[in-house]
């Protein structure tokens, strides 16, 4: 049974990281005061961004470290410069952020598609190479903890945790993460005290954005290794995340592990007889189910911004 | 015409302009794209056939969403009621052995109250325990995409592993009469179906006291609670309704357009509920239209791929700038009240000075 975890634990640690980068983008864009159902399709910009510079570049500088690094960071602006258009409507225009949010979702996943089919041919990217595991010198060979956490391991995840790390000091401990905050939960105060409630929640969704670009860049590094329109739901995983985990950023680091290994003991449950008995479309159907379950728990507690997916009208008062 | 439908018309206009840019700046001629567009929509009988069978779910998909949201809902559920209903639907036409007459009518209720039973669940929860309809659908969508995933491998398994066994002839909205006057076209009765729906929601929503309730609901919940409407209980019934309306796109579409369920897709005809309500207002008849002119685009796209190189997914892309330009409408209703107020202060001027000659 251990070496069956010792096993598993990497894939689902693999399969955490590109949910958890994207709800934490989310967890800004939501507690600015606007709501991102759009996460799926930046997502897939950002894979598609990462993939189509990996496959432009791979043929001269090979498919190493460094072209993938530069195919992440593509995804992040693609994304970022994707978000805009969220941004915009919902921002300038006030318009209803859910439809903006679904118009997203659906261009990305046919835009995407019609320029892959536009360069390549066919409407899939495959990537000759994806990211290489390393495991981490010394720390490797920490008993239990070494071969779960430092072996085996992606650069990325340890990126995306040290993203974690200063992103939720920024929202706590910084001016600006109270400003942030202050604009999702009551944006006339925050208005009245002379902050510019526009440019925070501009800075809200470009964050997301890019989290999400680069949330989808590293599902196709990692994860997938080819593109081919979508990113299999992970940006609706990724909201149901945000949600579960009550809007916190320790909440979302959690639940995107806890549904990590859910997806992993699905993946793995024909293996082991204990689990062969549960019929895989509970463990499939899981995440979505407890995150209804937590819908209704928290209904009278919610932690969710109190102004989020409300315009802001400065007239209005 | 009134000002919805103009401003329609304007995200409908700028949405084609989105595609003829996008097409220019990936070196394609647009001019030509759209006429092939059209053309693969429209040009033979059989091509008009296919057409209104592309349009048929995306009608009953506009209908759902913009029913909920006469109500205030907002269904983003209608993929997996969709699925689910289709599935409900393909388990009766498979598993029960009905004479003739009698199975595709159990079909078409069976997609119903599959659809229905599954928009029941986010709409109780929002009249009970305030979860936003929005959430709770997103979670139903993929529920239902693994429930009928799994039941479909488990119980009605096809040749292939990514769809169920077909079902008999006599068990699809098929009609061989149907079919030869549109030349072999795989157009079906469920076009019937889809109409005979918009003409029902139609009545209720305005000649009813039912759709009455309803739509006070979604003018103003307390005013409606204050007059003595039950609002949770019309909550949750208008989520029946559209959820019912998105499993019959589910019986069209995979009992209907197809003969089996492809199991591991989302049915995009979902999501396009969406764009074809807002397009159309809301109203059941601007629904139809829209539903109409999303399906010439999608039927005119192979034609268009295979007479020039634009691939097909332009289309997509132009239905999603739609939506986007429909949600951004305020722009262009600013600009139209400008328009207007200009054009007013004109003809009141001329009015006046008309007078001064008397």
């Amino acid at each position: 049974m251990w070496h069956l975890i010792e096993q598993i634990f990497p894939y689902a640690i693999a399969y955490t990281i590109p949910l958890l980068i994207t709800a934490l983008g989310a967890l800004y864009c939501e507690r600015s005061g606007i709501v991102n159902i759009g996460l799926d399709g930046l997502m897939i910009v950002g894979a598609f961004a990462s993939g189509i510079t990996v496959f432009s570049l791979q043929s001269f500088f090979g498919g190493g470290l460094w072209t993938i690094m530069i195919g992440l960071v593509v995804a992040m602006l693609v994304g970022a410069l994707f978000s805009l258009l969220h941004a915009f409507a919902s921002i300038n225009l006030k318009a209803n952020q859910v439809i903006s949010g679904t118009a997203i979702n659906m261009m990305a996943g046919s835009l995407t598609i019609f320029l892959a089919r536009n360069i390549t041919g066919s409407g899939n990217i495959r990537l000759q190479t994806s990211l290489s595991k390393q495991s981490i010198f010394i720390l490797k060979d920490i008993p239990f903890i070494g071969p779960l956490f430092f072996r085996n391991t992606y650069i990325t995840t340890w990126l995306v945790l040290i993203i974690l790390a200063v992103f939720t000091f920024i929202l706590y401990k910084t001016s600006f993460g109270l400003r942030l905050r202050a604009c999702g939960e009551h944006p006339h105060a925050a208005d009245a005290a002379g902050i510019n409630v526009a440019r925070m929640r501009y800075m809200g969704v470009i964050i997301s954005g890019a989290f999400a670009g680069l949330g989808g860049g590293i599902y196709l590094v990692t994860f997938s290794g080819e593109f081919n329109g979508n990113v299999a739901g992970f940006g609706f995983l990724a909201l149901a995340a945000l949600i579960f985990g009550q809007w916190k950023p320790l909440g979302i680091l959690a639940t995107t592990l806890f549904f990590g290994f859910a997806s992993m003991v699905s993946n793995v449950s024909q293996v082991i007889p204990e689990l062969a008995k549960i019929p895989l479309v509970f463990l499939k159907v899981f995440p979505y189910v407890v995150t209804l379950i937590a819908l209704v728990i928290f209904s009278k507690s919610s932690q969710a911004p109190r102004a989020s997916g409300e315009p802001f009208d400065h007239d209005k008062r | 015409m009134n000002r919805k439908g103009i401003v329609s018309l304007i995200a409908v206009f700028l949405g084609l302009i989105a595609g003829a840019i996008i097409m220019l700046l990936t070196g394609h001629n647009p001019i030509e794209g759209f006429i092939y567009l059209v053309q693969g929509g429209t040009l033979t009988l059989e091509r008009i056939g296919d057409t209104f069978a592309t349009s048929t779910p995306l009608i009953l998909t506009g209908l759902s969403v913009a029913f909920a949201f006469r109500t205030g809902l907002f269904n983003i559920g209608a993929p997996g009621q969709m699925l689910f209903g289709g599935f409900c639907a393909t388990s009766v036409g498979l598993g029960l052995h009905l004479p003739n007459g009698l199975l595709v009518p159990a079909m078409i209720v069976a997609g119903f109250l599959g659809g229905a039973l599954f928009a029941s669940i986010p709409g109780i929860l929002k009249a009970y325990f305030n979860v936003h309809e929005v959430v709770s659908c997103i979670m139903m969508n993929w529920i239902g995409y693994w429930i009928v995933y799994y039941a479909i491998k488990a119980f009605f398994k096809g040749n292939m592993e990514t769809e169920s066994r077909m079902l008999a002839d006599s068990a699809t909205l098929r009609a061989p009469w149907l079919s030869n006057l549109f030349g072999g076209s795989y157009i079906n009765l469920g076009l019937f179906v889809a109409i005979a729906a918009v003409i029902v929601i139609a009545f209720i929503l305005n000649k009813t006291t039912f759709g009455y309730a309803l739509k006070s609901v979604g003018f103003n919940r307390y005013a409606a609670e204050y007059g003595g409407i039950s609002v949770n209980k019309n909550i949750i019934l208008s989520m029946m309704i559209a959820g019912g309306l998105a499993g019959l796109a589910g019986v069209v579409q995979y009992a209907g357009n197809a003969n089996n369920i492809q199991i591991g897709i989302m049915p995009s005809q979902g999501f396009d509920g969406i764009a074809v309500s807002l397009l159309g207002a809301n109203t059941p008849v601007g629904a139809l239209l829209a539903a109409l002119f999303f399906g010439l685009l999608y039927s005119g796209r192979g034609f268009m791929n295979a007479m020039t190189d634009v691939p097909p997914e332009i289309a997509d892309t132009i239905i999603a700038s739609i939506i986007y330009f429909a949600a951004t409408s305020v722009l262009v209703e600013r600009f139209l009240d400008k328009f207007l107020k200009a054009r007013t202060r004109t003809s009141s001027k001329q009015s006046s000075d008309h007078k001064g000659d008397e």
